[in-house]
């Protein structure tokens, strides 16, 4: 009895396993096949590189990668240094008490919808920026990204506080032993043995920060040019998708949002890949 | 005593009802005894009337759900294209492709002007064509080049799937350019918001949206409001149609219907439009 209900659970999980990742292929042959008369006509590598001009009859979506690259790794640099403090105190400083009370605050953080994050942030944000630069609306790269960093700050932090809870006791309390100070057991044992962890961190955030699409739709100004400094309004990727959405089914504006579909896919796919390539090298070292 | 407890109440609803009968009787009426859900997308700008419509008609009428969304025109001719929607509005007429392609019926209520809306802090409160379309172009980048602050112009525009774009580009800018670098907000109402927020901006909203929260711009000396809409000296103006796919029948020919009624009209000129006669 016991065996054929192993069996079925086998089966079950196989299948699910198998559907899920036909889904994620399934979409990407989707969109390649919809993206497909546009890429034939100018050239995927057109589109890329051309700027966005619909009355022109331009499509190129280089401006949106451009965007997309600035908002999200600005994103990061503000994030990664506020993740790492976050979690050293969690995990080494901070007494027990405490440091559970911040774990909880920033576990409800990652559940806050996006939606929240922007809203506050054109309230709060886009006229502090505004007024304290005197210079354009406000709504910029500088204030996405701002936000987008701290909304991927949770996610990131608990990535670090788990690789951190991960290093073995005996490396701590010979650091201990030595009598080093908080600040040098993190520059000489846990940074170093958690290298693995903060990578796989970082990488989830980029993911989560280049895959989000209200923050930058809501405070990023949307305009299809290429962002010439931090306070110059700019357009990512994902809110050029939902901006776009709208147009007429059989437009070319409408087909060319699949090779922004197809871009965002292969970067995830690049950044994933990397992101195995990287603990793989890491663990064949140890 | 027992039986005149509830008798009372009775007889107050009763009452009430022979005293409200005037007011629901009319332009609700073909509603009595309606059921079933309408849903309603597309143009920002139709937003306000659609809604208190639908107010009027569901408090009237509890079996009956009246949905609305925004998503632009081009949302909405698509939607009720596709049968996701039951009328899609739109503040611009169909292209003849969209009508044969979906089989559209139009059926326009009311006419409704653009205007160019700044902060109401804003000193320049009135332009000529050729400065707007200067503006839009990126060639006049400060306000201080128009008598205001010396600050650079924060340019609102609209997406590609806006009527309240087309229409604005068509007959305000000559289909001029607007600059690459201009902000691209989705509504009439984030346009709204965007420039009661910014002292520095200015774009262009349905001149139905125009509160005090923003401030209209004179165009050669004309401030777009209903009135001048109404006697033509204001010619940034478009109809606001709502779309069926073919014939309109049940509740989506009642609610049309409806707009057209002398309650719908006072609705449509409440909320800054022109009724069509």
């Amino acid at each position: 009895m016991k065996k054929i209900g192993e069996r079925v659970a086998e089966r079950a999980f196989f299948l699910s396993a198998l559907a899920s990742s036909l889904i994620t292929v399934a979409i990407l042959v989707f969109m390649v096949f919809m993206g497909l008369p546009l890429m034939r006509e100018g050239g995927f590598y057109q589109l890329l590189v051309k700027p966005w001009a619909p009355y022109q009859g331009a499509f190129g979506i280089y401006p949106m990668i451009v965007g997309t690259a600035c908002i999200s790794l600005l994103g990061l640099a503000v994030a990664f240094p506020l993740s790492l403090g976050c979690s050293f105190l969690i995990t080494t400083i901070a007494p027990k008490p405490v440091s559970r009370v911040f774990r909880r605050l920033i576990e409800l953080m990652t559940g806050i919808p996006t939606v929240i994050y922007g809203f506050v942030g054109i309230f709060l944000l886009v006229p502090f920026v505004r007024e304290l630069f005197q210079d354009g609306s406000g709504m910029c790269v500088l204030t996405a990204a701002l936000v987008l960093g701290i909304m991927i700050t949770p996610t990131m932090t608990l990535f670090f506080c788990d690789s951190f809870a991960r290093i073995p006791r005996s490396y701590l309390d010979a650091a201990d032993a030595l009598g080093a100070s908080p600040v040098q057991k993190l520059l000489y044992v846990i940074l170093p043995s958690a290298r693995k962890g903060l990578l796989n961190g970082v990488i989830l955030a980029l993911g989560r920060a280049v895959g989000d699409t209200l923050v930058a739709l809501m405070l990023a100004g949307n305009s299809v040019q290429v962002p010439e400094s931090v306070l110059e309004p700019a357009r990512t990727l994902t809110a050029h998708i939902a901006l776009v959405i709208a147009a007429d089914y059989e437009s070319p504006e409408f087909r060319s949002i699949f090779s922004c579909g197809v871009v965002l896919y292969l970067f995830t796919l690049v950044v994933t890949f990397l992101a195995r390539y990287l603990s793989f090298a890491e663990n064949k070292k140890a | 005593m027992k039986k005149i407890s509830w008798i009372q109440p009775l007889l107050i609803i009763s009452i009430l009802l022979l005293v409200c009968a005037p007011a629901f009787s009319g332009s609700l009426d073909p509603f009595q005894g309606e059921k079933g859900v309408l849903k309603i997308s597309g143009g920002t700008a139709h937003i306000p009337v659609m809604k208190d419509a639908a107010k009027k008609i569901m408090v009237m009428n509890p079996e009956i759900q009246i949905s609305i969304a925004g998503g632009g025109s081009g949302v909405g001719i698509k939607q009720v294209g596709e049968g996701l929607v039951a009328i899609g509005n739109s503040g611009r007429k169909p292209t003849d492709e969209e009508i044969s392609r979906y089989k559209l019926v139009l059926h326009k209520w009311a006419i409704d002007g653009v205007g160019p809306v700044v902060n109401p802090k804003n000193p320049v409160k009135a332009l000529s064509k050729s400065q707007m379309k200067d503006i839009f172009a990126g060639k006049i980048e400060n306000w201080k080049m128009l008598g205001g602050e010396d600050r650079k112009i924060n340019i609102y525009t609209r997406d590609e799937a806006s009527g309240t774009r087309e229409v604005f580009w068509k007959k305000g800018l000559d289909e001029g350019e607007i600059i690459p670098g201009a902000h691209v907000v989705v509504s009439n109402g984030a346009m709204k918001s965007a420039i009661a927020q910014d002292p520095y901006g200015i774009g262009y909203v349905s001149v139905g949206h125009i509160d005090a929260t923003v401030a209209p711009v004179a165009l050669d000396g004309v401030v777009p409001t209903i009135e001048t809409v109404q006697e033509g000296t204001y010619t940034i103006a478009r109809g606001l149609y709502s779309n069926t796919r073919g014939e309109p029948s049940g509740l989506t020919k009642k609610f049309l219907d409806f707009l057209f009624t002398p309650e719908g009209k006072k609705i449509i000129e409440e909320k800054g439009f022109i009724p069509v006669r």
